[in-house]
């Protein structure tokens, strides 16, 4: 079993914004790994470990389109856990979501993957499509917003508690497949590799690199590939032409009690 | 002509509330480029596409897509679907409304048809020329897009609903041969409510971590039944389990826009923040002064829930009567 789990580095959501020229300044950001990406990391990692048992059940490669001299997010990755990597050297940033689907979907055969782990959203563009277009592109089939999963190693295949708008899908998935996750992912019983005992609570949230993890992360096999060397071409088809922040809400007045509160919204702002 | 397509959900036989925001969004893309609109109805029989033709909502017709595999929704099923009718009307652009549904299966059409997709789309500035928030709301970015096809979703809170109009003819149309491959939909865990759903409620009462539990939030049900409210909740009360998850309020949750937002002991988070500043009016209650919570507020009470909760359940309650 061979999960690609892929990361996109976005600038420090935590940071302010930076418009100049009518466009978004991203020229001095603090990269930072996609939360959701950690979050597709930690459900790898959990799949692939028999907590109590010794064998690891799959291999977990990780990849990213980025510029291959700024990959510490890849890098925090393998120190996670990631067993290896593949950086596809190109600033993600020029390229739209299709091409960026094509790598991944081309660097998956290169390497005979059998389950694509990846973000439900990018925290910064939020274009909510990358997995879905991968899974399309691969003829495979996809389980969106993953709250648990469950893999089924005997029949090769998983089940998924899916978020949906009115509750939770169960989707089952013959491998291969791809998968997007969600934020409860990361709970401490949300994923089963049917080895780890069921009952297992594991910490809640992504895991943090240890020391030990941090020193082999620098050891493990890096490889840099070119968008031509996977016979991807470089496009965009929907660049982003104009940037702007959002019109400010007008300044809002603190009210001394309940009484007063409801005085308002009766009279002043109409909504009772 | 060229056609816009923009594809209807149905509930319970007719066009879902969030379908209906956003044909008004497709109207005003198509206008843009000088097109007209039609309306797609995915199923395995064709009822749901006659009624949503008999209220026409303005469109030049209603394409009915009908296939077996239609029959429960899967992205595999229908981005197969989709694609094909988008390259059998050469379409020059498909949209829907921003639904777990759509945000599923019309990145796979797009793949499949190698066209760009905008998504969470705000507002129509020109032909081509789409609107959307990024970063949990913090910038408004315009996307340029040349190709033909290309793809949009609609954020419902955005745009008013389309009203029905006289009655739109129906065309069947060739889906191909959708694919499920092999995925298999177990069932749906739906989260029962006699309240209005979050994403069509008037009035929202939220509560987030500072409502200590579950439990706790029995006092924000009495306010909002009394409301006639949908309950909603942040990301920190979901994931400590105090109610389901489809009740989140934000980045990662429902988009919403009441004309009433009540958010009691939740901090302001961005990501919450993102989900809930399009409300018209505001109010917030929180212990804590410094809450983000009130940057955005229009009326803000610094007082913890257990000492206001029930004086305004009170309060609400007699104008109810009053009113009665
Ligand atoms: C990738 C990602 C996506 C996310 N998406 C979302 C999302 O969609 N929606 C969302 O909500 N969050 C989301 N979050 C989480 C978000 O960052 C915050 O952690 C979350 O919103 C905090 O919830 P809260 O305000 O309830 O809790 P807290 O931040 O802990 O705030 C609790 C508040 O309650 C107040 N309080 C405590 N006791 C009382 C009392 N007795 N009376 C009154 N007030 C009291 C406190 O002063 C405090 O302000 C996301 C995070 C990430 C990383
Ligand atoms: N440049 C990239 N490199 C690697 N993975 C990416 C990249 N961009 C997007 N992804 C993956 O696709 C997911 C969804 O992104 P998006 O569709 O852009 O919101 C992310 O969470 C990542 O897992």
């Amino acid at each position: 079993m061979k999960i690609l789990v892929t990361v996109k580095r976005i600038p420090d959501p935590d940071e302010p914004l930076k418009f100049s020229g009518g466009v978004l300044d991203t020229s001095a950001v603090k990269w930072v790994p996609n939360t959701f990406d950690e979050y597709a990391m930690e459900t790898a990692l959990r799949l692939a470990e028999h907590v109590g048992g010794s064998q690891r059940l799959a291999e977990v490669i990780v990849m990213s389109i980025c510029p291959a001299g700024q990959r510490q997010h890849v890098t925090q990755f393998l120190a996670m856990g990631g067993d290896r990597a593949v950086v596809v050297d190109h600033d993600d940033r020029a390229l739209d979501a299709q091409t960026v689907a094509e790598a991944i979907a081309a660097v998956w055969k290169r390497e005979s993957c059998d389950l694509l782990i990846a973000g439900k959203l990018a925290q910064d563009m939020e274009g909510n499509e990358v997995a879905q277009r991968a899974a399309a592109l691969l003829g495979l089939p996809q389980a969106t917003f993953a709250a648990t999963v469950a893999w089924d190693r005997e029949a090769g295949s998983l089940t998924v508690g899916r978020e949906v708008d009115d509750g939770v899908e169960s989707k089952k998935i013959p491998l291969p497949a791809v998968v997007s996750v969600d934020l409860r992912v990361v709970l401490p019983h949300s994923v089963k590799n049917g080895a780890t005992p069921d009952d297992h609570a594991y910490q809640e949230g992504p895991r943090l690199a240890s020391l030990r993890g941090i020193t082999m992360a620098k050891r493990k096999k890096v490889d840099v590939v070119s968008l031509a060397d996977l016979g991807v071409e470089a496009k965009n088809t929907s660049p982003i032409v104009h940037a702007e922040p959002p019109p400010p809400r007008p300044p809002g007045q603190i009210v001394e009690s309940v009484d007063e509160l409801v005085e308002k919204l009766a009279t002043e702002a109409k909504v009772l | 002509m060229s056609t816009v397509l923009f594809i209807v959900e149905t509930h319970q036989g007719k066009a879902a509330t969030a379908s209906l925001h956003g044909i008004t969004c497709a109207a005003r893309v198509a206008a843009a480029h000088g097109a007209e609109l039609a309306l797609l109805v995915l199923g395995a029989d064709d009822t749901a596409a006659r009624q949503v033709a008999a209220e026409g909502y303005g469109a030049a017709k209603v394409l009915a897509g009908v296939h077996e595999a239609l029959g429960t929704f899967t992205a595999e099923a229908y981005g197969d679907a989709i694609a094909e009718v988008a390259r059998a009307t050469g379409a020059i652009a498909v949209g829907a409304t921003a639904t777990s549904s759509s945000r599923d299966a019309l990145p796979r059409a797009a793949a499949m048809l190698r066209a760009p997709l905008v998504s969470e789309v705000v507002a129509v500035q020109d032909a081509g020329l789409l609107r959307r928030p990024v970063a949990a709301g913090r910038a408004l970015v315009d996307t340029k897009i040349e190709a033909a096809p290309y793809l949009f979703t609609v954020r419902a809170s955005e745009f008013p609903a389309a009203e029905a109009s006289a009655a739109a003819p129906v065309e069947t149309v060739a889906v191909g041969d959708p694919d499920p491959r092999g995925a298999q939909v177990l069932g749906i865990e739906r989260t029962e409510s006699a309240r209005p759903p979050l994403t069509e409620a008037k009035v929202i009462v939220s509560g987030g971590r500072g409502m200590g539990s579950g439990e706790n939030f029995k006092h924000l049900e009495a306010l909002a039944d009394l409301l006639g409210a949908a309950v909603g909740a942040s990301r920190a009360a979901t994931d400590a389990g105090m109610v389901p998850a489809d009740l989140q309020v934000g980045q990662t949750g429902k988009v919403v826009a009441p004309d009433l937002y009540i958010a009691v002991g939740i901090s302001g988070a961005i990501q919450h923040l993102a989900g809930m500043k399009g409300s018209k009016v505001i109010v917030a209650i929180n212990k804590d002064p410094e809450a983000p919570i009130f940057q955005v507020a229009d009326y803000g009470l610094v007082a913890k829930w257990e000492d206001t909760l029930p004086r305004l359940t009170e309060l609400v309650r007699a104008r109810r009567t009053a009113e009665a």
